[in-house]
Order: structure tokens, then C-alpha cells, then sequence
């Protein structure tokens, strides 16, 4: 999680260096849902992400250089500095995209899901969408279809409570994700997303269902954008949480609270891997920095495979 | 020769690839009933219905369900019912199958195929009966086939199946039942050749799917008045086979471009900006276009048939460049 944040903290800083391209949407914040989601995976169990995927390909296992680098718009990315931040893909890690069209990322994981049964095999399909996404006609289609089919995806919604700029409120009457799908019938739990032992928990309930053919599951994280949709967005729409509250709801340094009172690592163990994650960026923004920017014909011919 | 249709001869390449390659599956509304043509009748039969799977009306889902699969190692044919309903799937059509490989920097492939129809001619009115292929040729990691015979809608759905990368492939409604006579075996037809149908030293004449028996019905019209036009079929619109057809320009310093879609940015007008741009030397007259007027495609009767282009307005247009 402290990779996550680093991560993300850092890209603010470039992208207003203009070193890092486009549209960027970060999730400090809500490193709480991506790292006990990701983690529980195998490399060949299938993610999808949406706009602010930078913390679900590194907590899948996306290197942090290669990660930047693809920010930065380099050769050494990803995608070889193709796709950028709302298109990141890394098939190694079974990072098989985000996708910049909020919804879109969810019927391609239910097929995700439909090759798995078509083939045989294990692999469980995770999609990760926001509260806005739910409001979009796909997402209902792919609802239907998932469990008209029974297939073994699980949803994963990170409801911070803000679509874009707007608040959940303003675009339905429905409060709660997991109340949408109600008539579906599918499994599902809403947990508080800043708590990283919750959603753990949840989802790992979820996956080992999933692993033996259940499914569709749908989980909700209740969360919180601690930044504006995107940097540079003003934020002029919600009042700045205070530093207090916001100690107290962060999940990382709830998670490190609860792990040192229960004696699971010191308060040096905690700060150690923080340390460690500062210097491991530290490396991979030199690495990317270094990749040149990629060659003019590589567009054409990746056209077509 | 044996006779055979259009729709056969889709329905046989489904289901010769479908024995011959596991990963390859069909989804789509109604398509384990055989759908509103028959296209895939009996496939569910020989393959189950976990091959051959029915969906409900969600061309947005359906779409991407395709696309995911195809990500993930699975070769899908979707069926969507009529082309005008590719508006609902063009999100995922557009902005996911096309560029997924592009995006990923190469990681990803998407060997899908959509198959759908267009057309007017049975009364369908304007919701059903459009021919939409331009918007579809205009983006970038998609690769568009519209077949106007039998041999060739059999012969290249079969290389659309084996291709890694998305192919949209546009039939004809009102060329489903004609029958035709075709080898025994159907044979592969590679995606991005054309075909020559006539030969002739006058005008060329470049036709797509239901245009094109107009063109050949042109030609021999004209060849009674003893004007010799060659008549192609690009058969693939992306990639285009345009060598063949500008050395046939260079032959006959002529060309008309027919197709049923509205005329006014129609596949047409890139077909004839290609030409003139390699070949505008050897044109002796303007090229010249045959399309569907400015109108969306009426339902009544007569205004339907006039509204349809055929073998008359190619012979006018024909006529326009001698």
C-alpha cells in the first residue's frame, strides 16, 4: 500500500512537472481496496480496472518502472508508452487492461470469465469499477448476463461517493451498490473499503467460492478520493477532510495501528517498508526517465497483430 | 457444380471452424435458434448450446463479453441480428476491440468475429435496413469484409475466423437465399484480395456486396452497346486491395464506384480519393459514385425501390464518364 500511495503522491508531482502525460486520475486513498484484492490473486487469474488503475496494476504485480514509464509516454512502459495511464495492461501479471470508458471494463471481464469456463481451468475474474460506472446501462447488461450465466467473476466496486465531480446522490436514488443488483440475487457484501482487514476478508471469502466455479460475486467498498477526480481538478465541489479525520480513516495507517497493537510488526517494521517503497520509486523513476520516447513507426505497426 | 446460398455457405465455414477449432464459439441474440435468417441453424444442435450461446438484447455486453474472451485465449463469433444495432455495441466495438492491441503496446489481441447484415429491400424501414460499413472502416484495428457472393462469404468468413485481430464482416440480407453455384469444397479467400468478376477495357466499375450483381448486370447491359467494363468486388474494404484496382483505372481511364449506403461520405468517397491520389494521370473523367440518396431508407413500397440503388444508375453513371 505504501508503494501505491508513494507511487501515486509522486505522479501528482510530475504531472504538475509536466513529466507525466494525460489524464491522470490517482487513488490515495483508497490503496485500501487494490492491495488485499490483488494480492489474494494468481498471475493468471484475469484483472480489468477502469481511469484510476494505477494502484490495481501495481498491487497485481505491474513493476513500478515499467508503471511510470508508461505515465512518461516512454518506449520502456508498459505499452510502450501506447496506452498511458487509463490504459494500462500488463498480461504477465494478468493486468488485461483498464480501460478510459467508465463501464466499459466490465462485460470484457465477464468474458474473461465465460473463457475460463469454456476451456476449463480455475482462473477467477476480477473487475474493479467505481459507483459512477453502476449508473451506466453496461454495467447492468453485464449484471444480467453474469448471473444468468453463473459465471465466477467477482465485482469489485470502490464507492468513494463521487462520480466525477458530482455526488452519488445527485445521479440515483439508490444508495448502496450492492442494493442495485439486489434482484439479481447475486452474493453480495458492502465493507468499509478503508479497512483493509475487511475487505481482505470479504474477498477472500468471495475468491475461494469463485475458485471452485461459483459466482458472480459483487463487493462494495465504501471509500474515499482523497484527491480531485483528476490532477489539476479544483476540487470546488466537497469540503477538504481534515487532517484528523483523514488519520483516522487512511487505511494504511489504520491497518499499521491495528498490526502493531496486535502485535503483528513494530512501528519500525511499518516504517521500514515505507522506506523501502520510497527508495524502490526512487530507482524506477530514474529507470523510466532513462527509456527514450518510442520510435515513430512503432504506431503503424501496431496497428494490426 | 453444386448449388448452394449465401447462408449456407456462412453457416458451413461456422461450422467447419467450429469442429476444426475448439476455442471458436458463437454468441449472439436468438443464435441458438438459428436467428431471423437461418444463419446459424443447426449449430447449437452439433455443438450445444454452450458453444452456440443465446443471449439476451444487450449488444453493449454481448460485445464485450466477445471481446474479453477473445482476450483470454477463446476465438468467439458474435452475431449481431441487424447492423443498425451496432450503434449500441460501437463502445466496446470501437473503442476496446479495435485498439486492444494498440493500446497494450502489442500484449493484447482481440481474434474476434462480428458478424452482422445490413441492407434495404425487404420492407425493413430505416431501423433495419442501413448500410453502415464507412463509420466501421474509419477506425483504425478493425478490419471490415462485406461478401457479395456465397463462395466468397463461406471463403472469408473462414480466414476472418482464423485472423488475430477483430473483423467486422457485413452480409447482405437480400443475398442470403439466392443460390449459386459453388465447388464442392469451398475454398479459403484471404482477407484484402479483390476480386475481378468482368474483364474489360472501357470502365471500371467497383462494386460492393448487393451492388455488385448490379455491376455485373451493368456490364453486359453496356457491353450491348459496346462499352467493356471491368467490374471489381474489393470484397475486403480494410484492409483494401487498391492495386487491383488502380491497374485497372490505368487500363480503362475510367471509374464508377457503387455501393447501397447513403452516397454522402459513403466507402465510395475513400475509394475515389485513394484512386485520384495514385492514379489521377490516367482518369480521362471525373469518377463518378452511385449511392442511396440523403434520406434514411423509407418504408413504403415504391419509395423503397427507387430509393435502393441498382444496375440502371451504374449504366447512368457509366455513361457520365465516356
Amino acid at each position: 500500500m505504501w508503494r501505491i500511495r508513494h507511487f501515486e503522491e509522486r505522479v501528482g508531482v510530475l504531472k504538475r512537472a509536466d513529466q507525466v502525460y494525460g489524464l491522470i486520475h490517482l487513488s490515495v486513498g483508497q490503496e485500501g481496496v487494490a492491495a488485499p484484492v490483488c494480492t489474494q490473486l494468481r498471475d493468471d487469474d484475469p484483472v480489468y480496472s477502469g481511469h484510476r488503475a494505477h494502484g490495481h496494476a501495481l498491487a497485481k504485480g505491474a513493476p513500478v518502472w515499467k508503471v511510470l514509464a508508461e505515465l512518461m509516454g516512454r518506449d520502456g512502459g508498459l505499452c510502450r508508452g501506447l496506452g498511458g495511464s487509463m490504459h494500462l495492461v500488463d498480461v504477465e501479471h494478468g493486468f488485461m487492461g483498464a480501460t478510459g470508458v467508465v463501464g466499459g471494463n466490465i462485460p470484457m471481464a465477464l468474458g474473461s470469465a465465460l473463457a475460463r469456463r469454456l476451456r476449463g481451468g480455475d482462473q477467477v475474474a476480477v473487475v474493479f469499477f467505481g459507483d459512477g460506472a453502476v449508473q451506466a446501462g453496461h454495467f447492468n447488461e453485464s449484471v444480467n448476463l453474469a448471473t444468468l450465466w453463473g459465471l465466477p467473476l467477482i465485482l469489485v466496486c470502490e464507492n468513494n461517493g463521487f462520480a466525477e465531480f458530482t455526488p452519488r446522490s445527485a445521479h440515483t436514488n439508490v444508495e448502496r451498490v450492492s442494493d442495485v443488483v439486489a434482484p439479481y440475487e447475486l452474493e453480495r457484501e458492502t465493507v468499509d473499503g478503508n479497512d483493509v482487514l475487511a475487505v481482505w476478508e470479504a474477498f477472500g471469502r468471495f475468491l475461494s467460492a469463485a475458485r471452485s466455479g461459483s459466482g458472480p460475486f459483487l463487493l462494495e467498498c465504501l471509500t474515499y478520493r482523497l484527491r480531485g477526480h483528476y490532477e489539476g481538478d479544483p476540487v470546488a465541489y466537497r469540503e477538504a477532510i481534515s487532517k484528523d479525520d483523514w488519520q483516522e480513516k487512511d487505511p494504511i495507517l489504520r491497518l499499521q495501528r491495528h498490526g502493531v497493537s496486535e502485535g503483528w510488526f513494530s512501528e519500525e517494521d511499518a516504517a521500514a517498508v515505507e522506506r523501502e517503497s520510497l527508495a524502490e520509486l526512487e530507482e524506477a523513476e530514474k529507470r523510466a526517465s532513462d527509456s527514450p520516447f518510442p520510435d515513430d513507426a512503432v504506431p503503424a505497426e501496431l496497428v494490426y497483430a | 457444380m453444386p448449388e448452394t446460398t449465401y447462408v449456407k455457405a456462412i453457416n458451413a465455414a461456422m461450422a467447419r471452424a467450429m469442429r476444426d477449432d475448439e476455442r471458436v464459439f458463437v454468441l449472439g441474440e436468438d443464435v441458438a435458434e438459428g436467428g431471423p435468417y437461418t444463419t446459424t441453424a443447426g449449430l447449437a444442435e452439433e455443438f450445444g448450446t454452450e458453444r452456440v450461446i443465446n443471449t439476451p438484447i444487450s449488444e453493449s455486453a454481448i460485445a464485450g463479453v466477445a471481446i474479453g474472451a477473445a482476450q483470454s485465449g477463446m476465438r468467439p463469433i458474435l452475431e449481431i441480428m441487424f447492423i443498425d444495432f451496432i450503434t449500441l455495441a460501437l463502445d466496446q466495438v470501437v473503442n476496446q476491440a479495435a485498439k486492444a492491441h494498440f493500446m497494450s503496446g502489442g500484449q493484447l489481441t482481440v481474434p474476434m468475429v462480428l458478424r452482422t447484415q445490413g441492407g434495404a429491400g425487404t420492407r425493413g424501414a430505416a431501423q433495419h435496413s442501413q448500410s453502415l460499413e464507412a463509420w466501421l472502416t474509419h477506425i483504425p484495428g478493425l478490419k471490415v469484409v462485406m461478401p457479395s457472393t456465397a463462395a466468397d462469404a463461406g471463403g472469408l468468413l473462414a480466414s476472418a475466423i482464423e485472423d488475430p485481430n477483430p473483423v467486422v464482416f457485413i452480409e447482405n440480407k437480400t443475398l442470403y437465399f439466392k443460390r449459386e453455384e459453388v465447388p464442392d469444397e469451398i475454398k479459403q479467400v484471404p482477407i484484402a484480395r479483390a476480386r475481378v468478376l468482368r474483364e474489360g477495357g472501357d470502365v471500371t466499375i467497383v462494386a460492393l456486396s448487393r451492388l455488385v450483381g448490379d455491376a455485373v448486370a451493368a456490364a453486359e447491359r453496356l457491353a450491348s452497346e459496346g462499352v467493356q467494363a471491368e467490374v471489381i468486388d474489393p470484397r475486403t474494404l480494410v484492409p483494401l486491395d487498391l492495386d487491383t484496382i488502380v491497374r485497372s483505372v490505368e487500363k480503362t481511364n475510367r471509374l464508377v464506384i457503387a455501393h447501397e449506403a447513403v452516397e454522402h461520405g459513403g466507402f465510395g468517397a475513400e475509394i475515389a480519393a485513394e484512386v485520384q491520389a495514385v492514379a489521377f494521370d490516367h482518369l480521362d473523367a471525373p469518377i463518378e459514385r452511385v449511392g442511396a440518396p440523403f434520406t434514411p431508407v423509407p418504408l413504403s413500397p415504391p419509395l423503397e425501390d427507387a430509393y435502393i440503388p441498382g444496375a440502371d444508375d451504374i449504366v447512368a453513371a457509366v455513361r457520365a464518364t465516356l
